[in-house]
């Protein structure tokens, strides 16, 4: 029932066609180019928005480490531009294009509403960590901004980590600026069969409590489970600590090394759930837990028939199961165990209406998550139902 | 001078019944009212400004401070929340009809856990409490502002503040899991926790660096690393500051990120050197520190790729620490850089704006130039790598004509950095000292978007009310005053 994306030409269009909407309190379903419409809930909107002909870098400063870009702008585009003066996305988002199925690549603006970060989040800190700042256009229609294009900034309350994960409901962000950082010159891989998960996850804290700066921290479970720690660095460095953290797990038994483009290919897959091996009628969960709690997680999940991906040391459980309200129940239980939370990441529509996509919040803080929402967007008019059913 | 707001009267006729009400939730020693001893209490690293309190209650526990703000909510009386008072912005400065609540007695580590690399701690404990705590095991907090053997970690977080080593390392908002939070009408919140980015809207990033507008902070869940193998510091001279800029651009250029890259002009040397004896070079015009971890062969790979790219730009000297030891030399200096301007003039302003890299030769010229016009000297000393300025403003507080050129001075250099393309706090705060310079960053609707925010948490703008915001309704200060 979605009808073609209004897609308006600029920033000044899109405040108007919002500002109308306001005016009309007529909601509005927001994307970029549509690639995470089966990412949490289906919203209830006759008329959706897209971001995607704001476009292009509008700033890229390499030696400052920042650049700046509209949030249509795919984040293929993005990339190419920051690889071609050898830097990077630090926290390597996602490419969601496999587990959504869809040919549409994700959009700066789209990233950042959904707060998407790969392996490197671990060691080096979320999308939300390396926004700078914003251009956004408020649910009255207003373009505000947030932030700014420097790398320190304290200055009144940051609404860039608000908007952060909001999912387009609290604004329509149209330029953003972030934090890169130049890629490693060379990288390696260790990896180590374990007997069972909690002897993985325990390998992987040994790795991130190591000195040697790992950069990512993963665990494959299967036949065998396969626990993978990343080194990332100048080529000396990389070689260096290679041996080092060799010789600090031997505890765990021998390491396959793996290094250059097949390293650089299994975290790509990583990052992308590829080791999931999600199948079309699976429903897909992420769950944040501290790692310690991961094991309990990856026994529900089994119970439920699911098949899981530990990344973040653990701490990042991906979920393939049975598409039921069951599962996620269950799911959504083992993370509150622990204090952590569930996210509903990909379901068939039903499934996604049924359930608490994300976990509930406690009264008063579900109270000034209304009063926030309210100030951003009095009418209520943003992806409304997106998160949660009725906000 | 920057005005502050009147005090409400029928608070100030109340103050017996509401410092009883008080010591009813925190027995015993819990509140302070007597004006000798509420002195202490009168400013904070911000010293030009100062306003004794209604009274100082210094609860113990969460559950005392969720009582302490449900009976202020309750009854209309503003709070002022306090960690160890080192905002150098006016943050924690006090309102004649406020209550001080500070945080200082919750000072207990709740919990380590090296293996989910996390630490539970109350808000009251220092900034260098953690790291002490968790160091026998190897492991550190990464953020480390210059205060951090006295400042705490529920002002660090309120603050968002950041140190020399966050350019690797980042600031506070990206060290923190989780947080305890009271309300303003008293509800205590548990937000994020032990894990990395919890669904729903991110709580955790919007209440870091708020400066306590939103609701107090009783218990912070942050992040511990494991501490590099090593680390060594060199020392960069070079004959210009756009020279040394450029240096900082081809190190960041060539793929280098060092932990630390610290940046100093020759006023700043020269004071640095007569308090520290730390062997600068007194004939350069501008200095970096420049520092690397890893193994010892690391160091020196990272340090002669750095050497090498240094001296492409005609360094006056270059010295690379052999040692720790001689890392600390070299560091002595740089950390006692307060203290030693301090030595220099009887007061300083501490500025701190953010600006683009590139602008940086501009941005000092200009510096020199409204230091010749307001006939007052400056010493400039600051994080390199990530642009962030700490113009330290001598002057004599007791002439009320010089501090008063030295805040218009202040007032300059932020209004510059905002042109450039920077802002107008990169770790210190709005607090009091920068609120009214706040439409120069925002417009009109932006400050509005931010101020329903607060009030989102805090409808009757109870909390650190007069900070961050240039004053409106019922805080502007009587016409007189003007
Ligand atoms: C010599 C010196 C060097 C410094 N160096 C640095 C530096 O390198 N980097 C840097 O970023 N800063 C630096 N600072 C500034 C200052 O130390 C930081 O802003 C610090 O985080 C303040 O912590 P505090 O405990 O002193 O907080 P306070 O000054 O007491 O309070 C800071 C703000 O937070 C609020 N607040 C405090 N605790 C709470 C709480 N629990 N809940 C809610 N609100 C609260 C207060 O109302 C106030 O607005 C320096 C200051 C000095 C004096």
């Amino acid at each position: 029932m979605t009808l073609a994306a209004e897609a308006p030409p600029d920033e000044a269009g899109l405040a108007a066609l919002v500002a109308a909407a306001h005016a009309a309190r007529e909601p509005l379903a927001i994307e970029g180019r549509g690639s995470k419409r089966g990412l949490l809930r289906p919203v209830q909107a006759a008329r959706t928005v897209s971001t995607r002909n704001l476009t292009g870098i509008t700033l890229y400063r390499p030696s400052e480490l920042i650049i700046s870009a509209r949030a249509g702008t795919p984040i293929p585009e993005i990339e190419a531009a920051l690889a071609e003066k050898g830097q990077h996305l630090i926290a390597e988002p996602p490419d969601t294009r496999a587990i959504f199925g869809v040919d549409e690549a994700a959009t700066l603006g789209g990233i950042i509403a959904a707060n998407l970060s790969g392996p490197r989040r671990i060691a080096w800190g979320a999308m939300r960590d390396h926004l700078l700042g914003i251009r956004f256009v408020n649910g009255e229609g207003a373009v505000l901004r947030s932030g700014g294009r420097v790398l320190k900034n304290v200055t009144g309350l940051d609404l860039c980590k608000l908007l952060a994960g909001s999912y387009g409901t609290l604004g329509v962000m149209t330029e953003i600026t972030l934090k890169v950082l130049p890629a490693p010159e060379a990288t390696a891989t260790l990896l180590y069969q374990v007997p069972d998960i909690e002897t993985g996850v325990r390998l992987l804290s040994a790795g991130l409590g190591s000195p040697f700066s790992v950069t990512g921290a993963a665990l494959l479970p299967g036949e065998p489970n396969l626990a993978a720690l990343r080194l990332e660095d100048f080529a000396s460095s990389v070689t260096y600590r290679t041996a080092r953290l060799r010789e600090s797990l031997a505890a765990f038994g021998a390491a396959t090394v793996l290094e250059g483009e097949p390293s650089r290919g299994f975290w790509r897959d990583l990052r992308d759930a590829v080791p999931l091996a999600a199948r079309p009628e699976d429903a897909v969960w992420r769950v944040s837990v501290r790692p310690s709690a991961a094991p309990a997680v990856v026994r529900v999940a089994e119970a439920l028939g699911g098949r899981t991906l530990l990344d973040w040391g653990g701490g990042l459980v991906w979920v393939a199961a049975p598409p039921t309200a069951a599962a996620h129940d269950a799911l959504a239980a083992a993370a509150a165990v622990s204090g952590g939370t569930c996210t509903l990441f990909r379901a068939p529509e039903a499934l996604r209406l049924a359930v608490p996509v994300l976990p509930a919040e406690a009264a008063p803080l579900a109270a000034i998550a209304g009063r926030v929402k309210a100030a951003l967007d009095p009418a209520g008019i943003l992806n409304p139902g997106r998160m949660r059913a009725g906000f | 001078m920057i005005a502050q707001p009147a005090p409400k009267p029928e608070i100030l006729a109340r103050r017996a019944e509401i410092v009883a009400a008080l010591s009813a939730i925190v027995p015993g020693d819990g509140v302070i009212s007597e004006a000798v001893r509420l002195k202490p209490y009168e400013t904070d690293g911000l010293a030009a400004y100062r306003q004794v309190p209604l009274a100082v209650v210094l609860p113990r526990t969460t559950e005392q401070v969720a009582a302490i703000l449900r009976y202020c909510h309750a009854n209309g009386v503003r709070i002022v929340p306090r960690g160890a008072g080192t905002s150098l912005s006016g943050g924690a400065l006090p309102l004649a009809d406020a209550v001080v609540v500070g945080l200082m007695r919750m000072n207990r580590i709740l919990d380590i856990d090296l293996d989910d690399r996390l630490a539970v701690v109350e808000a009251g404990v220092t900034n260098i409490g953690i790291t002490n705590a968790v160091a026998g095991d190897g492991f550190f907090y990464a953020p480390d502002p210059s205060s951090q053997l006295a400042c705490m970690i529920g002002g660090n977080v309120m603050m968002n503040s950041g140190g020399a080593h966050c350019l690797k390392y980042g600031v506070t908002a990206n060290n923190l899991l989780g947080l305890k939070f009271v309300t303003i009408e008293g509800e205590i919140i548990d937000i994020g926790g032990a894990h990395l980015d919890a669904a729903g809207y991110d709580w955790l990033g919007i209440i870091t660096g708020s400066e306590g507008q939103l609701g107090l902070v009783t218990e912070v869940t942050v992040r511990i690393l494991r501490g590099p193998e090593g680390a060594r510091a060199m020392l960069a001279a070079f004959n210009g500051t756009e020279i040394a800029g450029a240096a900082v651009d081809a190190i960041i250029g060539s793929g280098i990120i060092p932990v630390a890259l610290e940046f100093m002009d020759k006023p700043c040397i020269h004071a640095c050197e007569a308090f520290a004896h730390a062997g600068y070079p007194l004939d350069a015009e501008a200095m970096l520190i420049i520092e690397v971890e890893g193994s010892t062969a690391e160091q020196d790979d990272l340090l002669n790729r750095i050497k090498a790219i240094c001296e492409r730009f005609d360094p006056i000297s270059l010295k690379v620490a052999e040692s720790a030891e001689q890392s600390l030399a070299i560091w002595k200096g740089r950390k006692g850089a307060f203290g030693a301007v301090g030595r220099i003039s009887p007061d300083y302003l501490c500025m701190d704006g953010t600006i683009p890299t590139s602008e940086l030769p501009f941005v000092l010229k200009r510096i020199g130039e409204l230091s010749t016009q307001y006939n007052l000297g400056v010493a400039n000393v600051f994080h390199a790598g990530d642009g962030n300025l700490h113009p330290l403003i001598m002057f004599d507080a007791n002439d009320a004509d010089s501090f008063h050129r030295a805040e218009s001075f202040g007032a300059d250099i932020l209004k510059l950095c905002v042109e450039v393309g920077g802002c107008l706090t990169g770790e210190h705060g709005v607090g009091v000292e920068k609120r009214d310079l706040m439409t120069v960053q925002f417009t009109a609707r932006e400050l509005d978007q931010q101020r329903a925010i607060k009030t989102a948490f805090d409808p009757q703008w109870l909390l650190n009310p007069s900070k961050v915001f240039p004053l409106q309704g019922d805080l502007l200060p009587p016409l007189a005053a003007e």
